[in-house]
């Protein structure tokens, strides 16, 4: 009955294999790995709310308010540990989820969706005007440390890769026990059927809610780690479409295991550069039918191809 | 007192130009239950049609008067047939299908005609302007106000008489109010609705790309313009109600004074404002101003 | 016997329609009670106020001489009522046994868990019994969506039951099932509450079905209880017959002169 999962031992060979590969990556590919695993945690963090049925438009919020995070602790606080503002992001980022969650947690699907677009907007709305922090041109970030170490600009891509890499190897080894946990698969109750869960007396409100919070805390450590990486931070990570292209990445990848995620955000940025590359006028074109594409011959994600051929693997 | 007199002035243009915007996306959304993100896309294809005319119309030097009539056509012509081509072509494989999957198809089909836009039109600016001077300007109490901005509240209460009108006095508006209320009824009762779906849905773009033909000459087309055009008319329809042409209206009202406000006030809120009372509206009201809630059966 | 529900003067009015009016019903303990009554005579209003889904207009719900009355779906399910409904109340991508074990989750005292996996082998092996206790458990690896509905309406049943509740309300547990298999979902339902020892509650169209495994009746007629008595006394009752049963019906001696009262 119990399938033999090995998900925990493939999770640790790809982080021990992702740490090892960073040494030889190419400057350009490292950058694009981290950027991709940085979104993917935002996507996971959407993904847990979609198999609770949800769908945010606004995770941008908390992806610019840890990018900001990083941005202010720098410049304006003189704190640049790495690790440090990580945990200070999340907290920060869990903090207003929490407030706003308490208003979220009533909303479902459409209302849902442009209630959390409005919130990211408004964030968006304030730093356009925020002259202190660059307007719409945002800012650079100041180089980060770890542990008191300051690495050499050579070696800081390496370093926020790696810590990238922890920190999605956490993630993706914690939240893959979340799925399967009583809470993950609450989610999947509430998306199915709320009076039944409000009848089994647990309050579907507090599922969306514990669910919003975690979400809205990875979304921050990914806006954090984009922000290390890139330097600079600007009001458009929190712009919708921002949010559009995690809901892209998600329904890409697909909500049927954690690592789907990884693989949506890392194809993504792929396409994304390939198609800049190839054709800058019509990338986002390129973008667009491949999402449509996506909706329609491969409406649970990339991971339902994965997925088919394994059980059809087995049954041979 | 002036500054008064000037809210409320800039306040009612800017909601009769956001009326225009969202009456075509919450028609959209009552009939078909498609909240389409690509709306903003229609209303830059109307500006970038109508500043185009525009232009070649007052080149060539022909009747200045008779642009107007132009220039509107083209705006109208090209967000209809936009329409058409997108819900022939995509939308019309897509129903049945869940709301947010919607969004989400709406959300390729404006990534997709977004960059479609920059092929056509490139990306430089286009400035319309000549419509926009013809008219002149009137003082009012002692405040100067440009005529075209008049023009634009005069669209906005014939549009939306028109809809009421079209909805409430016509037979096709009566049988697209039985689908608005009731989907499956309709349909047992004879309805074509996929028919009525083509209708509204090009219905719906062409009065989207008409604002934007309205607004071309008020200001320069450039690439983006849409996007945040539709995210506000977005704000603009949650307020009034989803599927409420008379919420949209009173939503409208509500963003442009709001707005205006803070423009004249405290001008850093700007934005800030507009999705301010959007969120505060769903917190009293989770459904919109006009809309109420539905209780599910057990 | 002890009563373990009691509802005093219970009404419901939506707006200018009066759903239900004064309805005052003790329950007892391991009774067994059938719910007669036509369509909108008040029945599942009465459920829907007792679990908690509608708030009463007026009137007080006594469980266990603790006042329940305004508490939402999920606290009185914590005080021990639960209830089934019309149409199964399931989540249909899940198979069964995932049914089952969401169920066994959240009415477990602890928490749910954010690491613990749900699917451990001692929650299945519950969650199994649990559904064989239904004669279901072959059903266990189907999704829900697949089911016949008579399997829904026993793993609606059961589900409800997983929190070992001292009251089961049943809203027309055989509505929906064909004619016959609805003695043996009777059978198998009536079986599985009274190894409980729960106390249930059960509305019915089907008068052979209620004089069959009733002890006692209430029926309901336009909002009001017009009969409350032992089985055959209620159905036997003038105006329930007149009203709800039907004059055609025979199955038992008329004792017309016999009016039971509230």
């Amino acid at each position: 009955m119990l399938k033999t999962d090995n998900t925990s031992r493939n999770l640790c060979i790809a982080f021990v294999l992702l740490l090892l590969v960073g040494l030889i990556l190419p400057n350009w590919l490292a950058f694009l790995t981290t950027i991709a695993l940085a979104k993917a945690m935002v996507v996971v963090g959407l993904v847990m709310l979609m198999r609770a049925g949800l769908v945010s438009f606004g995770q941008g919020l908390y992806y610019c308010l840890g990018g900001y995070t990083v941005g202010i602790a720098g410049q304006h606080l003189g704190i640049t540990d790495a690790v440090g503002i990580l945990f200070v992001s999340a907290f920060i980022a869990g903090c207003l989820a929490a407030l706003l969650g308490l208003l979220l947690c009533r909303y479902r699907e459409i209302f849902f969706a442009m209630l959390t677009l409005a919130f990211s907007m408004i964030l968006y709305g304030v730093l356009v005007k925020t002259s202190e922090l660059g307007s719409t041109d945002g800012f650079n970030v100041a180089k980060v440390t770890l542990l008191g170490w300051q690495p050499s600009p050579g070696q800081l891509s390496l370093v926020v890769y790696s810590l990238a890499c922890l920190v999605a190897f956490l993630t993706a080894f914690f939240m893959h026990r979340y799925y399967q946990s009583g809470m993950g698969f609450a989610g999947e109750a509430v998306r199915e059927n709320e009076i039944r869960v409000e009848y089994l007396g647990v309050s579907p409100q507090r599922v969306v809610f514990i669910k919003y919070v975690l979400a809205a805390m990875l979304a921050a450590v990914g806006g954090s780690i984009t922000a290390m990486i890139a330097g600079h931070v600007d009001p458009e990570m929190a712009y919708w479409t921002t949010s559009g292209e995690f809901v892209f990445v998600a329904l890409l990848g697909g909500t049927g295991h954690v690592v789907a995620a990884f693989i949506g955000a890392f194809l993504f940025e792929v396409i994304r550069t390939i198609a800049f590359d190839l054709a800058p006028y019509t990338w986002q074109m390129i973008l667009g039918t491949t999402l449509l594409l996506v909706i329609f011959f491969l409406p649970k994600g990339l991971w339902s191809l994965l997925k088919a051929k394994k059980v059809g693997g087995n049954n041979v | 007192m002036d500054t008064l007199l000037v809210i409320l002035i800039d306040g009612i243009v800017y909601s009769s130009w956001l009326f225009i915007v969202a009456a075509g996306l919450t028609l959209v959304y009552g009939v078909m239950k498609i909240l389409n993100m690509a709306h903003g896309s229609l209303y830059a294809i109307g500006a970038y049609s109508a500043a185009s005319m525009v232009g070649w119309y007052f080149t060539n030097g022909y009747v200045p008067w008779a642009s107007y009539l132009v220039f509107l056509a083209a705006a109208i012509l090209a967000g209809a047939f936009a329409g058409l081509l997108i819900e022939r072509g995509l939308l019309r494989v897509m129903y049945g299908r869940d709301e947010v999957v919607m969004i989400l198809v709406t959300y390729g089909v404006l990534l997709i005609l977004e960059d479609v836009i920059k092929l056509l039109w490139g990306v430089e600016a286009y400035f319309a302007y000549q419509p926009y001077s013809l008219v002149g300007r009137t003082k009012l109490l002692g405040i100067t106000f440009a005529n075209y901005d008049f023009v634009l509240i005069a669209a906005a209460v014939v549009i939306g008489a028109m809809l009421w009108a079209g909805l409430n006095r016509t037979i096709q508006g009566k049988l697209l109010r039985a689908v608005i209320h009731d989907r499956d009824i309709s349909m047992a009762m004879g309805i074509n609705v996929k028919r009525t779906f083509f209708v509204t849905f090009v219905l719906g773009s062409a009065l989207g790309a008409l604002a934007g033909g309205l607004t071309a000459p008020a200001l320069s087309v450039v690439p983006g313009i849409g996007i945040e055009v539709g995210i506000l008319a977005f704000a603009v329809v949650v307020i009034g109600g989803l599927g409420s042409v008379g919420g949209a209206a009173v939503g409208a009202l509500m963003v442009g004074i709001a707005r205006a406000i803070a423009v004249h006030t405290y001008p850093q809120v700007e934005l800030f404002v507009i999705y301010g009372v959007m969120a505060m509206v769903l917190v009293v009201r989770p459904q919109g101003l006009f809309v109420s809630t539905v209780a599910r059966k057990i | 016997m002890s009563s373990i529900l009691e509802t005093k003067g219970l009404t419901k009015s939506f707006g200018a329609i009066t759903a239900a009016a004064n309805i005052n019903v003790t329950i007892n303990e391991k009774e067994i009670v059938g719910v007669i009554g036509s369509n909108g005579a008040g029945k599942t209003t009465f459920i829907n106020m007792v679990t908690g889904y509608l708030k009463p207009t007026g009137g007080s719900i006594l469980f266990r001489g603790r006042d329940i009355t305004g508490f939402s779906p999920r606290q009185v399910t914590r005080t021990g009522i639960c209830r089934s409904f019309q149409v199964a109340q399931l989540f249909p991508e899940l198979t069964t046994l995932e049914n089952m074990l969401v169920a066994h989750a959240m009415l477990s005292k602890k928490r749910l868990g954010m690491q613990a996996p749900m699917k451990s082998q001692t929650n299945i092996d519950t969650a199994m019994a649990a559904l064989s206790g239904y004669e279901i458990e072959s059903y266990a690896d189907a999704p829900v969506a697949t089911l016949p509905q008579g399997i829904r309406k026993l793993l609606d049943i059961a589900m409800a039951m997983a929190s070992g509740p001292d009251l089961l309300l049943l809203d027309e547990p055989t509505s929906g099932v064909a004619i016959e298999e609805k003695f043996g979902l009777m059978d198998t339902v009536m079986e599985a509450v009274k190894r409980s020892g729960a106390a249930s509650l059960f509305v019915e169209h089907d008068m052979e079905i209620v004089s069959r495994y009733a002890t006692r009746v209430i029926a309901f007629y336009d909002g009001h209880i017009i009969a409350d008595g032992p089985t055959e006394e209620a159905l036997n009752n003038p105006e329930v017959r007149e009203y709800i049963v039907g004059s055609e019906l025979h199955l038992q001696k008329p004792e017309d002169d016999q009016n039971a009262e509230n």
